[in-house]
């Protein structure tokens, strides 16, 4: 048997323990459903795709944030230790494991993590090369589903409430890259605020626990180097 | 920390890189059997190369020590603002000042 | 109640870079004032010197020694990050610096000893 621990309640609360029967391949999404199923309807939790591709599943599972359906049970737990789960840090907690990402999608706002283009309307297509510096640049942090896994993991979030966090600052740095977009002084000026870019101190939590490999402490570099270019340039 | 001050730390850090390890090369070297004035005078004294490094030393220190320390100053003890900022100038003044005294002091003796 | 989040070796890192330089940045204008000593003349600076001999002195400079050390590492390790774009392993790199710092300390002890 499985001993879990999942988390009830709000921002306080009880680990309630369940028991369940361990299969072969189970994955923690897997354990959540049974659970949710068969012993206490009352389970409150999120899930979609279930074959990591969406990010809905995100939990902190033993103490990690993770996809649950790309967590297998035999990896996250030796076979007599326990399963813990809870919700996604550093975003307030709705109800059990499901929490509310709209401060997340806030401050994705606030970094200015939309494209800009313009009011002039282009004469032609933009022809970007994929092999030129800023396209695979931008390529490196494109694939971000905003599943809240690097936001949960950022120790700065959770001193700072008005850290922009590694999924806003990645998203703006793709489009500090989108040689298209027309928004670029503005986006530099949000990410460069006070809370803002310079607040990363390196920790690399986002990058060891981003289920799609993307590293946001490079792309947080890249706009700190893009930031002191400016100011750089701005004194000549 | 805005985006001068960033420039401003990561320039003397790089400079601080190079002028650290050949302090502590020297330092780790020179100790060895203990470590007279005479010893550190031997050096310094009249020494034009150890004169201009020392004070481009001193002042990468003036400058990056006190942004190193308003940006704990402000996460950690939540003082921010002018006040701060007045304190750490007079801070980064008072490292120069010494540090430029104590260069010339073994220059000179 | 919920747990903290897990400690990461770059969380430890920062700390110890902050950590490593609050002590330099509070050492450093006493070694200025200490060095200045010299101009009372070059016996003002011996006597000052003197005191280092006492071994809790000595211990005391190796970790300055080893502080400085180890504040260099781990800003050369954040310099490459933001600059160089190294991708690193980051416990292993921690650890170097670490280790880096433990060394230097540790070889000036032993030459001052």
């Amino acid at each position: 048997m499985l001993h879990v621990k999942v988390w009830r309640g709000g921002e306080t609360g009880r680990f309630q323990p369940f028991a369940v029967p361990r299969r072969p391949n189970q994955t923690v999404l897997d354990v959540v459903t049974e659970i949710q199923r068969e012993q206490d309807p009352t389970l409150s939790y999120r899930f979609a795709c279930r074959v990591g591709m969406c990010g809905s599943c995100a939990m902190v599972v033993n103490g990690r944030p993770r996809w649950t359906c790309r967590t297998r049970v035999a990896d996250a737990v030796a076979s007599d230790s326990a399963l813990q789960l809870e919700p996604l840090r550093n975003l307030k907690v709705v109800k059990d494991l499901a929490v509310d990402m709209a401060s997340l999608f806030d401050k994705w706002e606030a970094a200015r993590g939309f494209f800009e283009p313009g009011d002039a309307i282009p004469d032609d297509f933009a022809s970007v090369k994929p092999e030129s510096d800023e396209r695979q640049a931008a390529d490196e942090g494109i694939e971000c589903i905003g599943c809240g896994i690097c936001h949960s993991a950022c120790d700065v979030v959770a001193w700072d409430a008005d850290y922009l966090g590694p999924a806003a600052l990645n998203r703006a740095w793709t489009l500090v890259n989108d040689v298209r977009d027309r928004g670029q002084a503005e986006r530099l000026d949000a990410v460069s605020a006070g809370s803002g870019c310079h607040a990363c101190h390196t920790h690399m939590s986002c990058t060891t626990y981003c289920p799609k490999a993307i590293a946001p402490t490079y792309s947080i570099a890249g706009l700190k180097r893009a930031a002191a270019k400016r100011a750089l340039l701005r004194r000549r | 920390m805005t985006a001068s001050l960033f420039l401003l730390q990561r320039a003397s850090a790089a400079v601080l890189a190079l002028a650290v390890a050949v302090h502590l090369a020297t330092i780790v070297y020179a100790v060895r059997g203990g470590l007279t004035a005479g010893e550190i005078l031997a050096r310094t004294e009249g020494n034009t190369t150890y004169l201009a490094f020392y004070v481009v030393f001193v002042a990468a220190v003036a400058v990056h020590a006190p942004i190193g320390l308003r940006n704990i100053l402000r996460e950690w003890l939540r003082w921010k603002g002018r006040a701060c900022d007045a304190a750490l100038v007079v801070f980064a003044l008072a490292l120069f000042a010494l540090g430029a005294r104590a260069v010339f002091a073994l220059y000179l003796a | 109640m919920r747990g903290g989040p897990r400690i990461q070796p770059g969380y430890v890192a920062a700390l110890l870079h902050r950590l490593s330089g609050i002590a330099l940045a509070i050492f450093v204008p006493f070694h200025f004032i200490a060095l200045a000593t010299v101009l009372d003349g070059a016996d003002a600076l011996d006597s000052f010197l003197s005191l280092t001999d006492d071994p809790f002195v000595k211990l005391s400079e190796a970790g300055l020694v080893g502080a400085l050390a180890l504040h260099m590492a781990l800003g050369l390790r954040v310099l490459a990050i933001e600059f160089l774009g190294v991708r690193e392993r980051t416990a292993a790199a921690v650890s170097a610096c670490i280790g880096t710092g433990f060394v230097l300390g540790l070889s000036f002890l032993l030459n001052a000893a």
